[in-house]
């Protein structure tokens, strides 16, 4: 981990645009929570269906996309890579770093706004709430470790991101059960599912499997970035 | 006292060769690494800052590998040639932030002492995104100098400079080459390099063309066949006289005019308006026809 990479990252994702665009749907799920409670429409079964679809659906792979490719996709393609690379620092530092603001980032946009409205809807029963959180948080690190390994691999990292989560996990997932095996928005709400005990959270996919996945995947992501930042090469400018 | 030493270098992209078989040393001093654009003059600063691992060949820094060594940014500084640096840092901030990735023990007073290097001081406290181009190469010089290294390379630093920042940047440098530094600067301007550099390497297209100091790359631009397009009064008449003469290697007949072979640059400029003065020619135009950049190179790279 380094401090002045660390400072680096967070000072450009939060830079004055990008913040605006990282509190959009997250302020739009703590509004909706908040007129859903407004409009007394906020039972167990409401509470689920908005944590799962908006927080855990939407919410968490678009924010990790956003926050995952964002801490290194952009340096990567202006050339700005360079002044980190040019330095006497191990390449997995330059990885863990990156991936440790991307959680962060992912934690304070998708994790927190989730905890809130969730707290807004249902409060603490069935501890829905704080597994809906622990969920997003588990699901944000592993998608974290994937999109950053994404920007490091590829300049198209943004599209493959968004086919993988909008084509894969939500179109394919309803069609074809199996595809959604193999889905960190499933992962997640499996964790979810374990922690609650209510019966509107059901995951398709077993504790004992899913939580093996998460870690492997972030693993094995995490490491395919480090070994292609090392062998990082510029597409020669001319 | 560094030493950067290519041997056998080739670099190739697909069925694309960059660099072809290249092999120098560069030790400390100025050197210029001239060429045409596209010569692959990046592709070889790539290769020596450690962003490209050559194809074949081995790019070492007094013996250690640069491809896959992190380490060797210690006694490496690097200027690419790309203008991005971080804009919302300022100046101050983004050398700053240089100093503590090198983990120098004292960064505040390293990142002051490349800002006054560079004489960036007075705009250290605004953002690099308001900078002059001149202002983010200079900024961009003091990121490469911040841990003081004993060799630096910069990518077509004079690009987009004006005539001052051009001079400026000049006396840099020879100041840093002074300190006993080894300096290898890119450019596709042979004056450029002519004024800086104590030795020139010359590529082109991926070849290592000539190797010398100025006034080797001098004689050998100049000591070439030079081809020159005359027009005249009596054109036949003048071909006579100017093969009589002995300074010229061909001459030819055309529609256009006489194309001649001139052996020696200097002299046959000067002999020309005598010889056609004494036949009582009269000259209409006296033209060299070969004196792009890019042919006086393939000349070398020919020869």
């Amino acid at each position: 981990m380094n401090a002045t990479i660390a400072m680096i990252t967070f000072r450009s994702m939060l830079g004055r645009r990008r913040a605006l665009l990282l509190l959009l749907l997250p302020a739009a799920l703590v509004m909706l929570s908040a007129a859903l409670r407004l409009i007394g429409e906020n039972d167990l079964e409401v509470a689920a269906n908005v944590l799962q679809r908006f927080g855990v659906a939407t919410l968490l792979p678009l924010l990790a996309l956003i926050a995952g490719t964002g801490v290194i996709g952009p340096e990567i393609d202006d050339g700005q890579i360079m002044y980190v690379l040019t330095k006497p620092i191990p390449r997995q530092v330059v990885v863990l770093t990156k991936l440790a603001v991307a959680i962060v980032l992912v934690t304070l946009f998708a994790a927190v706004p989730t905890l809130l409205a969730g707290l807004i809807l249902a409060g603490t029963t069935e501890m829905m709430t704080p597994a809906f959180t622990v969920g997003v948080l588990a699901g944000g690190i592993a998608y974290s470790a994937v999109f950053v390994a994404l920007a490091v691999v590829s300049r198209n990292a943004v599209t493959i991101g968004l086919l993988y989560a909008l084509v894969w996990e939500s179109l394919l997932g309803n069609f074809a059960p199996g595809a959604k095996s193999a889905s960190i928005q499933q992962w997640a709400v499996s964790v979810a599912d374990a922690l609650t005990g209510t019966s509107y959270v059901t995951s398709t996919v077993a504790l004992g499997v899913a939580l093996p996945l998460l870690a492997l995947t972030t693993l094995a992501a995490a490491m395919l970035a480090v070994v292609r930042l090392r062998s990082l090469s510029v597409a020669s400018a001319e | 006292m560094s030493e950067l030493r290519l041997e056998q270098v080739s670099r190739w992209y697909g069925n694309v060769v960059a660099v072809n078989g290249v092999s120098m040393t560069i030790g400390p001093g100025v050197t210029g690494l001239l060429g045409p654009n596209g010569a692959g003059k990046s592709t070889l600063i790539h290769m020596m800052g450690g962003f490209l691992p050559p194809s074949s060949g081995t790019v070492t820094l007094d013996g250690a590998p640069i491809w896959h060594n992190p380490d060797v940014y210690r006694s490496l500084g690097l200027v690419p040639e790309r203008e991005a640096a971080y804009d919302f840092l300022t100046g101050r901030q983004f050398i700053l932030a240089m100093a503590k990735l090198h983990k120098l023990p004292e960064p505040g007073a390293a990142a002051e002492r490349a800002l006054g290097l560079v004489e960036m001081h007075y705009a250290a406290d605004r953002a690099i995104g308001n900078y002059s181009k001149g202002m983010k190469q200079r900024i961009k010089m003091a990121s490469a100098l911040v841990h003081d290294p004993p060799v630096l390379l910069l990518d077509e630093p004079f690009n987009g400079m004006d005539p001052r920042q051009r001079l400026h940047l000049m006396d840099l440098i020879r100041r840093m080459a002074a300190e006993g530094r080894t300096i290898l600067f890119s450019s596709h301007i042979l004056e450029e390099v002519e004024r800086l550099a104590g030795h020139i390497e010359v590529v082109v297209a991926g070849r290592h063309a000539a190797s010398g100091d100025y006034r080797r790359i001098r004689r050998l631009m100049t000591d070439r066949p030079h081809l020159f397009l005359v027009r005249s009064t009596d054109d036949r008449r003048l071909a006579a006289e100017i093969i009589a003469d002995g300074s010229a290697r061909g001459v030819e007949l055309t529609d256009k005019g006489l194309r001649v072979e001139a052996t020696d640059f200097q002299r046959f400029t000067l002999v020309l308006p005598r010889i056609a003065r004494d036949a009582d020619v009269r000259l209409w135009e006296v033209s060299p026809s070969d004196e792009s950049l890019e042919s006086v190179f393939s000349y070398l790279v020919a020869r």
